[in-house]
């Protein structure tokens, strides 16, 4: 954070190589093969991590999450953080026994590691200690076991590994239900008899809900607080999405939200699938920006195997993931308009130019929408001919001006305006420590951009301004995407004008890709915020952990604070100014 | 002054309004049922209502789109039926969601294991369209259809599609997918070409070893 | 459309009904319930998208009377199943099909909804939303496109169109029974499978023990 940044500048500047100096006996190299950076002693990481963010600037709090080492008995908690003024990630992490996994939290540190702790120990059981709200995140409480532990198999289970054997050459052909006592992907534990079976209702949801009653000062009405629930099924939660809100009045004064009804396991299914596999499924993560997302995992899994993709991939995966980007802000701002009230008529305009951009993704990779369209270190095909001529009449005739309309049809409008200014504010302090990313957190006036921060691709060869302001309103959120529009549009001009002649793929195409042992962290600037993708490879055709950073996830985890102190009405607005995407929310 | 924002919204509206209108004038009326107005209405010079009057009018599919995957069988001369696919299992090897399966075919006589499948199923209520199968198969014998008319009463028994289900001839793949057809051939007709090089320089090598152990 | 419905308005004279006046009596019952069906505003997951693409301008919904998105189940004809549908989602689900007034539909839409789709091996995935509530038209594909769904929405409509007037289970006196809320415990509960749990459950033991050998 700018602001604190005198009394650290010392801090700052120092290199982390010379960390281990800084705390001797808490801090280890991590030697494996493949691996980097440290190990943390679990006692001392609430310590490390203090002085960390306080002496040595690292003050965002990227991902969090643990890796299940089944044949070392360990479970391993992974962090990675930055500095909000750029530069790469510093990894450390700690372990612990995997019979008993108990690592001190640090939301107390960074609150961006709130929903990701929960959800460490949701699907993996590791026990955070001091965290205020240790519940499940994305199964529901009751649930029996930990998915992501290695050693559980869920109803369906049938081998450990893709490529299943009976599909070839066996050849049996079967409805994995046909197999299955019960017909429906359920399992229970033996002894279990459902006749007596309480589910758990939502008190446990409903309790650390501040529900005080104001029984009026003589002045006032004596008041009851109500608690209202958003969803899952409502219009404006942008799909299966539900916030518990207590009122009072119609005054917001507490906010819990409430995921995982699209939790599709899609982190268990990625660690059975090959390298090559798991790259349609990232298409379905955030499902309005798959070949971005397609970016972040091929970035990753080339950092494993060491591999660069031709210039001209290069430039055709710049162009791809700008245009997702338009793609995506389009969406959101006509959807903003939509939770605003204003039904459908701004969403139709932003969707018509969608729609043309989708029809180049539907020529380029064969699907509108899951494209999978990267291949670890190149494409999978090259652009067909004459879509190169539609995108310049798109990037250079079209977008520019139907832009600059919608910012005419919206900007100035006086409803949008009195709606959106000073609604949802997130202060700069809040939004880094929430670990809040992408507009979200430029619209509160940070200016931190991954294609900046640490260029990946071919990034640092355009040029292009990263969006800000300083309001953290609604508002302000709608501008940094109406802004990164036109920037958008400015790259793509770059790119076509200079994308070369030439080969797209290094190497021949394979299906089963050798990935080296290791780790790789691939973050890219998605349109919501940033991805990124945790990967850990064992040297098999499967990875062994494959977890993402999903950026519409962590930026809930600052909604309650958005949403404290404004009507009901808004929280739909604040909701859809943060532009969530339950297919990564709750992957 | 307080509307002049509202007022400028809803002058964009109007336009758009308005433009379907000019539009019209343009193609004379002729705008919808139009093969020619209706490129242009699906372009990025679209003016005004774009609607794509389904299924009157339906969207000509590009190329590369993918829907539901397909088999290919060469037509031969006499009529019968030749499979492109040799049950090399690849395509079940990279499919993500597993939804391939393929039975391989033993010869009758010998009981060896002939290259051809006696059964392929693919469960398209699995199947995520991804392509994958058809990026990876290296005799060309599967691709991706451009059909998306395939809603059904019962997924029983029609979602999972068999081999006669799934096989299409040559003819049909040119038809869909000219350019990729193109390449395919080429394709096929280089590695016949290499074949026959190989072939012709093994009987080669084996008149010029026949020659040397005459002598 | 016109000529027929001027044909048929009038009420058909006691002694003449016959087969004949139930057929046209269905044909104008049948084609305003067709051309009038009001999907649920309801999105799952990447489908939903595509089905806000249909209702959108390129693809028009309101060209068949389906653009009258409703939030609330109590005033729609169809639930369009747009999605994966998981564990933690179906007690919900059911709970708006059961709210949904009769005659009500449900479409699948996409390879998800039908049978599980890529996510089917998931352990929060239902594979298929007919293992709860009968569904009438299946749309294969990931996702379908709007024209997909367009056409499986024509083939929604066929299927009313061959519903007869006096064979539809609505006007019949004994009330349609609704489908028991699934409940979440250790795993998702369907309350129709407790009759028989215990046999199931010594079955899935000894799939296991099995399994394990
Ligand atoms: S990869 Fe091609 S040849 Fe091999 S089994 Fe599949 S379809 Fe047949
Ligand atoms: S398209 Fe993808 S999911 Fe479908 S059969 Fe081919 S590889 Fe499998
Ligand atoms: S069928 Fe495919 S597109 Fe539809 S919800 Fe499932 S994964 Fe998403």
């Amino acid at each position: 954070m700018t602001d604190k940044e005198s009394p650290q500048v010392e801090g700052t500047t120092r290199e982390p190589d010379s960390l281990e100096q800084h705390f001797p006996g808490i801090l280890t190299p991590d030697e494996r093969e493949g691996f980097d950076g440290y190990l943390v002693a679990p006692d001392k990481l609430t310590e490390f991590a203090t002085r960390l963010r306080d002496e040595f600037g690292y003050d965002y709090l990227s991902s969090v999450t643990g890796v299940d080492y089944l044949p070392d008995e360990v479970m391993e908690v992974v962090y990675h953080a930055y500095r909000i003024e750029g530069g790469p990630a510093l990894v450390f992490k700690t372990q612990v026994p995997r019979a008993d996994p108990v690592v001190p939290s640090l939301v107390g540190v960074w609150p961006g590691a709130d929903f990701q702790e929960r959800e460490a120990w949701d699907l993996l059981g590791i026990r955070f200690t001091g965290h205020p709200n240790l519940r499940r995140i994305l199964m529901w409480e009751g649930f029996e076991g930990h998915p992501l532990r290695k050693d559980w198999h869920e109803a369906y289970f049938e081998e450990d590994a893709k490529p299943f054997a009976n599909r070839w050459p066996e050849g049996d052909v079967y409805r994995i239900e046909d197999k299955i006592p019960f017909g429906k992907n359920v399992q229970y534990p033996s002894e279990f008899t459902p006749e007596g079976w309480i589910p758990e209702g939502d008190e446990g949801l409903y309790a650390g809900l501040g529900q005080i009653s104001n029984d009026g000062d003589g002045s006032s009405l004596k008041t009851d607080q109500l608690v209202v629930n958003l969803g899952p099924q409502h219009p404006s939660t942008h799909g299966v999405f539900r916030m518990v809100v207590t009122l009072d009045g119609e005054t917001v004064t507490d906010l819990k939200p409430v995921m995982g009804y699209l939790h599709r396991n899609h982190e268990k299914i990625g660690e059975r699938n090959t390298y090559i596999m798991n790259m349609p499924y990232t298409d379905r993560l955030d499902y309005l920006s798959s070949m971005s997302n397609n970016f972040g995992y091929a970035l990753a899994v080339e950092k494993l195997m060491d591999i660069q993709p031709p210039e001209r991939a290069e430039y055709i995966r710049v162009i791809m993931a700008e245009l997702t980007r338009i793609v995506s802000h389009l969406w959101a701002i006509g959807f903003l308009l939509n939770d605003l009230g204003a039904f459908f008529t701004p969403a139709l305009y932003a969707i018509n130019e969608r729609e043309l951009i989708l029809d180049v993704f539907e020529a380029v990779s064969g699907s509108r929408m899951m494209c999978n369209y990267f291949r670890f270190g190149g494409l999978a095909r090259d652009l067909p001919p004459g879509t190169l001529q539609t995108i310049r009449e798109l990037i250079f005739e079209r977008l520019p001006r139907r832009v600059d309309e919608l910012d005419i049809y919206l900007t100035e409008n006086e409803i949008v305006r009195s709606r959106c200014i000073g609604v949802g504010v997130l202060s700069p302090e809040k939004a880094v420590a929430f670990s809040a990313a992408g507009p979200v957190l430029r619209a509160s006036g940070i200016p931190y951009d991954v294609r900046r921060a640490e260029p990946y691709g071919i990034y640092d060869r355009f040029d292009f301004e990263v969006a800000v302001r300083y309001g953290g309103d609604v508002y302000d959120r709608y501008l940094v995407r109406l802004q990164e529009i036109r920037e958008s549009i400015r790259i793509v001009q770059q790119a076509v004008d200079d994308i070369p002649e030439g080969e797209i793929q290094t190497g021949k195409p394979i299906f089963q890709v050798r990935v080296p042992a290791g780790e790789a962290y691939g973050r890219v600037e998605n349109p919501k915020g940033e991805l990124g993708f945790y990967v850990v490879s064992n040297g098999k055709p499967n990875p062994w952990r494959y977890h993402i950073r999903a950026p519409s996830f962590i930026n809930l985890t600052a909604l309650a604070e958005m949403c404290k102190g404004h009507k009901v009405a808004d929280v739909v607005a604040i909701l859809g100014s943060i532009d969530i995407i339950l297919g990564e929310v709750d992957r | 002054m307080y509307g002049v924002g509202l007022v400028k919204g809803m002058g964009v509206t109007i336009k758009h309004f308005v433009n379907t209108y000019v539009d019209d004038l343009r193609w004379f009326g002729r705008r919808y049922y139009n093969p020619e107005a209706f490129a242009v209405r699906q372009s990025p010079q679209a003016q005004g209502i774009f609607t794509v009057q389904y299924p009157e009018e339906k969207l000509i599919m590009p190329e590369e789109f993918r829907y539901i995957p397909f088999l290919i069988y060469d037509e031969l001369e006499d009529g019968t039926r030749q499979d492109r696919c040799t049950s090399c299992g690849i395509c079940a090897k990279v499919c993500p969601p597993q939804c391939i399966w393929i039975v391989r075919s033993d010869d009758p006589e010998t009981g060896r294991p002939i290259p051809e499948p006696s059964e392929f199923f693919i469960d398209i209520d699995i199947c995520m369209n991804c392509g994958l199968c058809s990026e990876y198969c290296p005799f060309e014998a599967i691709r991706m259809d451009h059909d998306y008319e395939i809603s059904t009463y019962d997924r029983f028994s029609e979602n999972i599609y068999n081999k006669e289900k799934l096989d299409k001839p040559a003819s049909f793949y040119a038809a869909v997918r000219p350019l990729n057809y193109a390449i395919d051939e080429a394709a096929i007709a280089e590695k016949v070409a290499k074949k026959a090089a190989k072939e012709a320089a093994r009987k080669q090598r084996q008149a010029e070893k026949d020659r040397k152990t005459d002598e | 459309m016109s000529e027929e419905l001027s044909n048929n308005d009038n009420p058909v004279p006691e002694g003449l009904q016959g087969q004949i006046a139930i057929t046209s009596l269905d044909k104008i019952y049948n084609w305003s319930r067709r051309s009038s069906i009001w999907p649920m505003m309801f999105g799952l997951a990447c489908c939903a998208i595509e089905m806000i693409a249909t209702a959108a301008s390129r693809y028009d919904l309101a060209r068949f009377g389906m653009e009258v998105l409703r939030a609330s189940p109590r005033q729609a004809d169809l639930m369009i199943v747009s999605g994966t549908v998981t564990k933690k989602m179906i007690p919900i689900i059911v709970r708006l099909y059961n709210q949904m007034p009769e005659p009500k539909y449900v479409l699948a839409m996409g390879a998800c909804a039908s049978g599980g789709g890529p996510f089917k091996e998931g352990y929060n995935v239902v594979s298929g939303v007919d293992k709860f509530v009968p569904v009438d038209v299946y749309i294969p594909g990931c996702p379908p496109t709007p024209q997909a769904l367009l056409h499986g929405l024509i083939k929604m409509q066929e299927k009313i169109d061959g519903q007869s007037v006096l064979e539809v289970p609505w006007y019949r006196s004994e009330p349609i029974d609704e489908i028991p809320q699934p409940l979440l415990g250790p795993d998702l509960i369907d309350p129709r499978d407790i009759p028989d749990f215990a046999e199931k459950l010594k079955a899935q033991e000894e799939r296991l023990a099995a399994e394990r050998e």
